[in-house]
């Protein structure tokens, strides 16, 4: 039996990302279907470029020359979130709380790679040349920049959030398994209160041609997700964004309101063979079906790419014509790891608002809300590989 | 009749097989005779020039492949020898049909200056190249995008030996191979699994990384004897030395291993971690972090300092570390930390860095089976400032019950496990 203690409660929201920072930003934005794509800085690659944000509010600058974009788009998240629920510099929850991090890393000084690139051609002995270089122009501090894990190390520094520190890696998945482990954590009382999401600089020439060489990227021009036909393409999105997950017996001893609840997190691989991905979504989905009732919306984390996002498109399409339909992915880009946290804070938005931002979709998937919903499923397909799925439900 | 949950309540979670690849060797009977013959894996570097850097010593695992391999790839290969003989010692599920979740520690992925020279070179720019032209051609190489994916290794060996669900990789830095395995034990204790395969490898030894650390001064540049380089404890140590490894571990619930019969080789006891807001590379000079996940782990074992007989230390060989884990020892054990025998493996096969916490947990269990502490070798020079009883040069025998095993990581990351024998 669930114990009614035990129910994870979201008490704390923070994100950033290319339409600003915060629910009221985001909201807006996306309510009035504002399109934040550029096409421009990298062309042909289409990206979502970082809003500005005031890192200073929650970063002092001090640390910030410590880090490289996606460790302070982070770090501001993270410090956003931890505002909302009313535990920053709560020594006394902070120094207990757990936190758990979906990141990437390896953010590379392209002056660097470029300026040996262009001489390792010309040296007699490039080996040697490889290492002079190195030696001479990384910085020292860049590696602590790159490390996947030191993204939650510049949270415990700067927030002080130390009572345990986890990263995951893996792209999409990362994202998925961190709130899934999150949660699960506190269902089995493992943990009382956890800090977890993730980050994502897209604005990365580096990154574009990960990308690129599996042939990912969206280019020319900013189409809505599902929009992007048989080669399917994804934009790259600068975003951060952070939970903070409760029991609701830790939240209620401190006075605290819900935002939303998670009563599900579901995570599968499939191998995406012919007909894997929607078999490995049906499967999962069998595992909230029973929790669903009627009225029920999506928020997908579709990215774009093919087939994935045509695959998800087909899935979603056989729920039924009476099911609302959302891609945040059209106006924030793709984050990979930090994409399933964002849209876990945007449907607790939505339930908390009682309405969803209006469809844009040519192919018809995504039709007019017929009433305020009470549950939003959030899905989280992979690019390339990992599937996830979160219940969201309002906690009243 | 065996209880089958610990005082807290939770179901006991054991081991039921291990497998370890190392500088000095593939597997535990190779390992284990060359650990407690007190034999270094530490050579110098072959793999790449060494021209111009302060470091050319490495832990490097050369007897598997001739060709150098990326850090992904390497990583793969080793984490499979692993696998393979953790499973296989298991005899649990079937071939290719693990029946639990993989939780794998593995070093952050990314395109490596090979590949990245060789994208260069199929651009055509001959004058200055920048990432404009290399993006211009990357489509040319699409098995590159799945292959630097962060996701790729653990994809690799769910696929292989039939894990179930979305496998997990993670980075806690130098312990992440501790947290894999916390991971394991916490799955079984919330009852969602019988059993986990926690994984941890690490095959990044290659230029960039070594020169990263290099320019942190992490790294010892004794090269003139790559023997000697890797001296925890002594005076004179001068930094880690960088190495590769795998370490791999079946965990089962007491229950599950007991149905079926299977050999048990010891408990996981108790798990601790607490991260440490001081620094991005040093610890907080109190040692306040060190001390709180070391006692955390102890109260999730419900142990007192006195229960424990042995500790595997983290013990990198760096003028910090060693003087920090002694510090903590010191504040938590009090009087009894100098009656513990302390012994640190990366004296013979170097800090394997992502799967240290793996490949120490497996040397721990095998301490703990054979009642036999490998020794600290390199240790003529004792460090005055660090009075523990390190086990110095030559093995020992010793009687020993429950160990302590830590891990500690850039980014603030402690993690300690402790191990004990079969429930009688």
């Amino acid at each position: 039996m669930p114990n009614p203690d035990r129910d994870i409660w979201i008490t704390g929201i923070g994100i950033v990302s290319s339409l600003g920072e915060g629910a009221d930003q985001h909201w807006d934005k996306l309510t009035a279907g504002t399109i934040t794509a550029n096409a421009e800085t990298f062309a042909p690659f289409v990206v979502h470029p970082l809003a500005p944000a005031a890192f200073e509010t929650q970063i002092p600058k001090k640390e910030q020359r410590q880090m490289e974009p996606w460790q302070r788009i982070g770090t501001y998240a993270a410090g956003l979130a931890l505002d909302s629920a009313g535990v920053k510099g709560n020594t006394d929850i902070l120094s207990r709380m757990d936190m758990i991090v979906a990141a990437g890393g390896g953010e590379r000084d392209v002056a660097v790679d470029s300026a040996i690139l262009t001489g390792i051609g010309k040296s007699d002995k490039p080996e040697a040349f490889l290492n002079e270089r190195l030696m001479n122009d990384l910085r020292p501090t860049l590696f602590l920049a790159q490390l996947s894990n030191l993204l939650a190390g510049n949270i415990s520094i700067v927030h002080g959030v130390v009572g345990s520190s986890r990263t995951f890696m893996g792209e999409e998945a990362a994202g998925v398994d961190a709130v899934r482990i999150a949660a699960s954590r506190i269902a089995a009382g493992q943990s009382d209160i956890v800090l977890v999401g993730g980050a994502h600089n897209g604005e990365r020439q580096d990154l574009l041609m990960l990308y690129e060489f599996g042939g990912h990227t969206l280019k020319g021009s900013h189409k809505p997700v599902w929009e992007r036909g048989e080669k399917g393409g994804l934009a790259l999105g600068s975003l951060g964004a952070f939970l903070v997950l409760e029991s609701r017996k830790h939240a209620q001893a401190r006075g605290v309101k819900p935002l939303a609840k998670i009563t599900a997190v579901e995570a599968g691989r499939s191998n995406r063979s012919e007909g894997a991905l929607r078999r490995s979504l049906a499967s999962l989905w069998g595992t909230i079906k029973a929790k669903l009732k009627p009225g029920y919306a999506v928020l997908s984390g579709a990215s774009g790419a093919a087939p994935a996002t045509a695959d998800e498109h087909a899935f979603l399409k056989d729920l039924g014509s009476g099911i609302a339909v959302r891609a945040s992915g059209t106006y924030l880009g793709h984050g990979l790891e930090p994409q399933f946290p964002m849209n876990i804070a945007l449907a607790a938005i939505a339930l908390g608002r009682g309405s969803l931002f209006p469809p844009r979709d040519a192919t018809g998937l995504e039709q007019p809300a017929a009433a305020a919903p009470t549950q939003i499923v959030v899905t989280g397909v992979g690019h390339w590989r990992g599937e996830g799925l979160a219940l969201i439900e309002r906690a009243d | 009749m065996t209880a089958m949950q610990d005082k807290a309540g939770r179901p006991i979670v054991v081991v039921t097989g291990m497998g370890v690849v190392t500088s000095l060797g593939t597997g535990k009977a190779d390992n284990w005779a060359k650990l407690t013959a007190g034999q270094s894996g530490i050579r110098a570097i072959s793999r790449f020039a060494t021209d111009g850097l302060k470091t050319r010593v490495a832990g490097t695992i050369d007897y598997l492949t001739k060709e150098p391999l990326n850090t992904a790839a390497m990583s793969e290969m080793l984490a499979d020898l692993a696998v393979e003989e953790a499973v296989a010692e298991s005899g649990i599920g079937a071939k290719g049909d693990f029946p639990g979740p993989l939780f794998l520690a593995v070093p952050p992925v990314e395109l490596e200056w090979p590949q990245r020279r060789e994208v260069a070179v199929a651009s055509g720019a001959n004058d200055a190249i920048d990432y404009r032209d290399l993006l211009r051609v990357s489509a040319q190489f699409p098995t590159y995008h799945s292959r630097f994916m962060f996701g790729s290794v653990a994809d690799h060996i769910a696929d292989r030996f039939g894990t179930k669900g979305s496998p997990i990789s993670l980075s806690t830095a130098c312990a992440s191979g501790t947290t894999a395995i916390q991971l394991g034990v916490e799955a079984i204790r919330r009852g969602e699994t019988d059993a986990a395969l926690c994984v941890a490898s690490d095959g990044s030894v290659n230029q960039e990384s070594l020169i990263r650390f290099s320019l942190l001064s992490a790294l010892s540049t004794q090269n003139d004897v790559p023997e000697t380089a890797s001296k925890p404890f002594s005076k004179n140590r001068d930094g880690f030395v960088m190495a590769e490894g795998a370490g791999a571990l079946v965990l089962e619930s007491l229950a599950s291993a007991k149905a079926r019969g299977a050999k048990i080789l010891g408990v996981v006891e108790g798990c601790g971690e607490l991260a440490d807001s001081f620094h991005r590379t040093r610890s907080s000079p109190d040692g306040k972090p060190i001390i709180g996940c070391m006692v955390n782990a102890l109260n999730d074992a419900g142990l007192t300092p006195q229960d424990i007989d042995h500790i595997n230390a983290h013990g990198t060989s760096t003028p910090e570390n060693d003087k920090m884990e002694f510090t903590g020892t010191d504040k938590v054990f009090g009087e009894h930390a100098k009656a513990i025998p302390i012994t640190s493996n990366k004296s013979m096969i170097g800090h394997t860095l992502s799967a240290a916490g793996a490949v120490e947990a497996v040397i721990t269990l095998m301490t703990l089976q054979h009642q036999r502490i490998p020794p600290t070798i390199n240790y003529l020079v004792p460090d005055p400032a660090i009075p523990l009883d390190v086990v110095g040069n030559t093995a020992r025998d010793a009687k020993i019950t429950h160990a302590l095993s830590n891990s500690f990581g850039f980014g603030g990351q402690n993690a300690s496990l402790i191990f004990g024998r079969e429930p009688a």
